[in-house]
């Protein structure tokens, strides 16, 4: 057992995996000699080599069009997108092409790809490198989507992307990336479509993802303080999504709130309202609430910043509303 | 233009017209079965062009892997897919390539090397550049060939993928089917340089390659070049090939914008009798290529058959084939 960041965390989940499978190869800007803008990849080249761990240049359609091609023909590659903003420059590859590919040909073309990519605020970046665009690919036939919270959880999920034989994107909370925390030595592998039940209550179900997971635990603190236990849940994985653990919750507690660092409209809580609604309607005792960013691009400022992503307030405001 | 001097075997020229005439043969066909109602949607045809695919295809081994573009009906067909499997893909049937999932714009067949037939301007450029690293890193000998548009030479992919594939010297060729026209506008009204592909060559520290895409022998020998160096580690290739689709972009266009003088003198350059002639002159005689003509029109008429007379797919087919456990839940 070690303490690690979860920065450091990218770094062994990625060893890991190249370690294991030499058909496991690593491709992005900045990765290999620099050791990523993040610092989440050092070592590595040192470690694979530049056939393995390359350097690429700002060319995000090729970055993720060359790993279709890879995939196509043999490899197992992992790509980086540096900000998961530039997923608006690369779309095409990854809705048009990763996506549909193995549809469209009805199962001739298997993609294990993994693209990994750093998202959300909470850093003061501003519009353009702060946005939480995990909805944007959940929207998507054919892409698996996970957002590990932890350390420990990057390393398993990241892992079970990887020998995935389907296109998984493994989002990374930025503002976690210093985060620390308790990893077991050797191997680790998880399971993707599992979610985690982080902290059981009762009397309420809160639903959290990535960066907003900390901040629903601090809140359940803080609610347990008044009376009030809640259960959290870790979604973890959009794709596949794990509606059964949700469910059991809420048909115990009789109350949802979801917790989303996400613009408003179409937001991951809006699916898991929808289906709690059509799937649980009888077992509600209140109102599905949901605490999301506002539907707006993110301000730079602190003070600007800090007011639009859910803060513990927020979050203890939302399950007061749906506890009535 | 260079590369116009032929310097393959009468053996191999002969399957070089085969397959041309099995393109224009299928193709024909799939335009009749259009106007019979029998295929839905759309269809590019590349009537005209069948040179630049069976040059290509005459050069390639079995696990070469091709990537095209939505008129890719040939090029496809010239890997060796099954002629029955492709038109039954067009009329949507369950013996369909793709199982009807795919269409007339995305014929695919991996186990002949066909990697997709790509519907968006230059998302197959990269992706080629990506098998094409995956044969280098994994030592296989393969290589990778990339038809496109002239369009595709104004689009950030071209560029970002010609620059990887130079960067890392991968072993693809990427062959651009110069047909003056990119959908409805002159290639020329659109781009700063003349020769769209050949041009922009240096860029990536490339030749300039631009040869008559119309005659079959000068591009089978720039095509056993460019494949030939990718194969022994030399790097990547850009091919211009300037040739000319007889009908418009799509079934939705008759071409009107085509000065007829400009048609007439490309119908008269029609690659495929051009290309009987230089046989006949060469000492085919003219039994073998009637033979061949009589083989290919048998083939079209037994694939049209295969495909008119096979089923709809079941509706229970649906929800397949999105993941690799063959289904397509994405929850618990």
């Amino acid at each position: 057992m070690a303490e690690l960041t979860y920065r450091e965390a990218v770094a062994r989940a990625i060893g890991q995996e190249m370690e294991r499978d030499p058909s496991v190869y690593f491709l992005g800007e900045d990765v290999a000699a620099a050791g990523g803008v993040f610092k989440t990849t050092e070592g590595l080249l040192e470690r694979f080599g530049p056939e393995r761990v390359r350097d690429t240049p700002i060319s995000e359609q090729a970055i993720i069009g060359a790993a279709m091609g890879a995939a196509m023909n043999g490899l197992r590659p992992i790509a980086e997108l540096m900000f998961s903003d530039f997923f608006a420059v690369c779309w095409d590859m990854v809705a048009n092409q990763i996506a549909k590919a193995r549809y469209m040909t009805n199962g001739q073309v298997e993609l294990p790809i993994v693209i990994r990519t750093a998202n959300g605020g909470g850093v003061r970046f501003g519009a353009q490198h702060s946005q939480s665009v995990e909805t944007w690919m959940m929207a998507i036939p054919g892409l698996k989507v996970v957002v590990p919270s932890t350390p420990v959880d990057m390393i398993g999920l990241f892992a079970a992307a990887v020998r995935d034989p389907d296109p998984v994107i493994v989002v990374e909370p930025k503002v976690l990336y210093a985060s620390k925390g308790e990893v077991p030595d050797g191997e680790i592998v998880d399971r993707l479509g599992v979610a985690r039940t982080v902290r059981d209550g009762g009397d309420v179900t809160i639903c959290a993802l990535g960066a907003m997971v900390p901040k629903a635990l601090e809140a359940a603190g803080r609610l347990a303080d008044d009376g009030v236990a809640a259960d959290v849940i870790d979604v973890r994985s959009l794709v596949p999504l794990d509606v059964r653990a949700i469910a059991d919750s809420v048909e115990r507690t009789g109350h949802l709130v979801t917790v989303e660092e996400n613009p408003r409209l179409c937001g991951w809580g809006a699916e898991i309202a929808s289906i709690v609604a059509d799937e649980k309607f009888y077992a509600l005792d209140g109102p599905i609430v949901r605490v999301t960013t506002p539907h707006l691009p993110l301000p730079s400022a602190d003070v600007l910043e800090d007011a639009a992503i859910p803060s513990v307030d927020r979050i203890v405001d939302g399950v007061r509303r749906s506890l009535g | 233009m260079v590369d116009t001097i032929q310097d393959a075997d009468l053996d191999t020229r002969l399957s070089i017209y085969r397959m041309m005439q099995e393109g224009r043969l299928f193709e024909k066909r799939a335009q009749d079965l259009f106007l019979e109602g029998l295929v839905k949607g759309t269809s590019h045809l590349g009537i005209g062009q069948e040179a630049v695919a069976a040059g290509f295809a005459a050069a390639l081994e079995p696990d070469d892997l091709v990537f095209c573009t939505y008129r890719g009906h040939v090029h496809t067909l010239l890997r060796g897919a099954p002629m029955g499997a492709l038109m039954a893909e067009l009329l949507g049937r369950a013996n369909g390539i793709c199982g009807g999932k795919g269409g007339s714009m995305h014929l695919t067949d991996v186990s002949h090397g066909a990697m997709g037939s790509y519907a968006i301007v230059g998302a197959h450029m990269p992706i080629a550049a990506g098998a094409a690293w995956a044969a280098k890193a994994r030592g296989t000998r393969q290589v990778a060939v990339c038809f496109f548009g002239d369009g595709t030479t104004n689009i950030g992919t071209f560029h970002e993928a010609l620059n990887m594939a130079a960067v890392w010297e991968l072993p693809v060729v990427f062959v651009c089917e110069n047909n003056l026209y990119m959908e409805y506008t002159a290639i020329r009204d659109v781009t700063a340089v003349e020769h769209p592909a050949a041009d922009r060559a240096s860029a990536y520290g490339l030749e300039s390659i631009l040869i008559d895409g119309n005659d079959a022998d000068a591009v089978h020998a720039v095509a056993v070049r460019t494949v030939g160096r990718a194969r022994a580690g030399e790097g990547p290739s850009l091919v211009e090939a300037v040739t000319y689709r007889h009908g418009g972009h799509s079934r939705a266009d008759p071409g009107k914008y085509r000065p007829t003088e400009e048609v007439e003198e490309w119908l008269r350059r029609d690659p495929i009798p051009l290309y009987r002639e230089r046989l006949l002159a060469a000492g085919a005689d003219e039994a073998t290529l009637q033979g061949i003509e009589r083989d290919v029109r048998d083939a079209v008429d037994r694939a049209t058959e295969e495909a008119r007379e096979g089923p709809f797919p079941d509706p229970g087919t649906l929800e397949t084939q999105l993941w690799a456990d063959g289904g397509a839940a994405w929850r618990n």
